[in-house]
């Protein structure tokens, strides 16, 4: 199997992701998203030396892998182009801000260091949180969710088109370089030369096989709503856990529990 | 009841694919659309549901297919795809089937109910829980089928329903096909299969009907399919 295959099926196995059962799973989409959304935000919003404040929140990926059955291999696995670049944000940090911020066992430790991992550390829990989420709930769903929240249909409909786009795309780009390869033995990737034509034929096959997709969307009665993707109505728990948890992050995000359970413990030993 | 009258359809100005047509399709007949590549046997059927625009008037049961009436008219009418890959674009077939149902205000329970019924049916329970991408190609051939049998249309529209199928499958279509007792309109170059499903045949050429009658008669005709770039099904070549 080829990097293009492996990437087309790499795409669908969030599927089938989506479709394991778990109380993860079960929970219901719109929780998940205004979970997901706040727990970002609460991350993001963490002051570039607060490294000990913001790794507690790293509990929250642990706490839901554990929970859902997905093993955080498969969500480093499939992040693996965008955890580099994630991880590359703040490393320049070490070389512009030299204010040292405290010492470890006698080797000074600058406040880029801090910044830098701390950066890093943002980058990788919110992709975990996303992760998470595309992974335990389907696109239409999340589709669903999105439009109860009142996001504008327009946006909704693009999301999940680009969605389905993409995948007919990697199955275009998978048939048209199998075919070049075919013709072209020992020749390593596509010759640049062939670049603009392959492009344009990629793009127009991909137009034509969207839009088969979705003619074959709009005969089975899609007008934009999503009533198909709309599964159980949110009872109690949705509520209460969509309600729960971003006060929780909130409170979290207040009072450093890192660093109270740390005096806690100094001065119960003194 | 389908009605062209006077359906004209052309992709660029001057060159008509479609010219001037008409004819009609009593509930419960069994038609085949047949002709070379590029006569407009595809664009029929999208002129049909609506997905390209004409002239002339284009009728499923005394509605006109214009805007206004496409919903109802698509609910009248299952186009299955030539290409299941395009027609299958949920997770899981069940999903797949359900997709229609649901958009169109079933209830999820009676959706479920209406997909398990017709998997069985067509002898594909085993297919529900299983994922699109997983299935081979004469299973997903099939899956298409049911989604668009789990919509319960009038009328059945097939682009090329055996194509890329091997033998065992293309039997199992076409058994399928045999069973249903929808109105059908199936668009194919497999003219044994038309053969095999139809009892009408229109023969389009040059985006005209270049015959219109009994399958039996039309398909026996060696110098009227040749002269439309056809041949004579494989079981009167003998």
């Amino acid at each position: 199997m080829d990097k293009i295959d492996r990437a087309a099926l790499e795409l669908r196995e969030m599927d089938e992701l989506a479709a394991m059962k778990s109380p993860v799973h079960f929970m219901h989409p719109i929780t998940k998203l205004i979970i997901t959304i706040s727990y970002i935000l609460t991350v993001v919003s963490y002051g570039k030396y607060d490294l000990s404040g913001l790794l507690i929140m790293a509990l929250y990926p642990l706490f839901l892998f554990s929970l859902s059955g997905i093993s955080m291999g498969i969500c480093f696995r499939k992040m693996r182009v965008v955890l580099p670049l994630v991880c590359a944000v703040g490393l320049f940090n070490p070389f512009f801000d030299r204010t040292p911020l405290f010492s470890f066992g006698g080797i000074v430790i600058s406040g880029g260091v801090v910044s830098m991992i701390t950066l890093m550390l943002k980058g990788v829990l919110c992709l975990q949180a996303s992760f998470l989420l595309a992974a335990t709930t389907s696109m239409d769903s999340l589709c669903a969710a999105l439009r109860r929240l009142h996001v504008p249909m327009l946006m909704v409909t693009l999301l999940l088109l680009t969605y389905r786009y993409v995948s007919v795309m990697v199955q275009e780009v998978s048939i048209m370089t199998t075919a070049y390869k075919l013709r072209a033995p020992g020749q390593r990737g596509i010759h640049i030369s062939a670049w603009g034509s392959f492009l344009g034929q990629l793009l127009l096959r991909s137009m034509d096989r969207a839009e088969e997709l979705y003619a074959s969307m709009q005969l089975r009665g899609f007008d934009g709503s999503f009533r198909y993707a709309e599964g159980k109505k949110a009872g109690f728990p949705d509520y209460l856990w969509a309600v729960l948890l971003p006060i929780v992050f909130l409170l979290l995000r207040k009072y450093n529990l890192a660093e109270l359970t740390g005096r806690l413990l100094m001065s119960a030993g003194s | 009841m389908i009605c062209f009258e006077h359906v004209s359809f052309s992709y660029t100005e001057g060159h008509p694919v479609l010219k001037d047509l008409n004819f009609a399709i009593r509930d419960g007949e069994s038609v085949g659309l047949i002709g070379a590549n590029g006569s407009g046997k595809s664009t029929l059927l999208r002129v049909l549901l609506g997905l390209l625009p004409h002239r002339g008037s284009v009728r499923v049961d005394e509605l006109e297919v214009e805007k206004e009436n496409l919903r109802e008219v698509r609910r009248r009418l299952g186009l299955v795809l030539q290409n299941s890959d395009s027609q299958m674009f949920m997770p899981t077939v069940a999903e797949d089937m359900m997709f229609g149902l649901l958009n169109y205000g079933m209830s999820r329970e009676e959706a479920e109910e209406r997909t398990d019924e017709v998997l069985k049916k067509l002898g594909l329970t085993e297919l529900k829980r299983r994922h699109n991408h997983r299935i081979s190609g004469g299973e997903k051939r099939m899956a298409a089928i049911a989604t668009i049998l789990a919509m319960d249309p009038d009328t059945m529209l097939m682009d090329e329903p055996t194509s890329a199928l091997d033998p065992y499958n293309r039997r199992v279509v076409i058994n399928s096909i045999k069973s249903l007792s929808n109105t059908k309109l199936i668009a194919s170059h497999d003219l044994d299969m038309i053969l095999d499903t139809c009892s009408r045949v229109i023969l389009l050429g040059g985006g005209r009907i270049a015959a219109d009658g009994p399958a039996s008669e039309i398909l026996q005709n060696r110098t009227l399919l040749e002269s439309n770039r056809l041949e004579l099904p494989l079981r009167y070549q003998r």
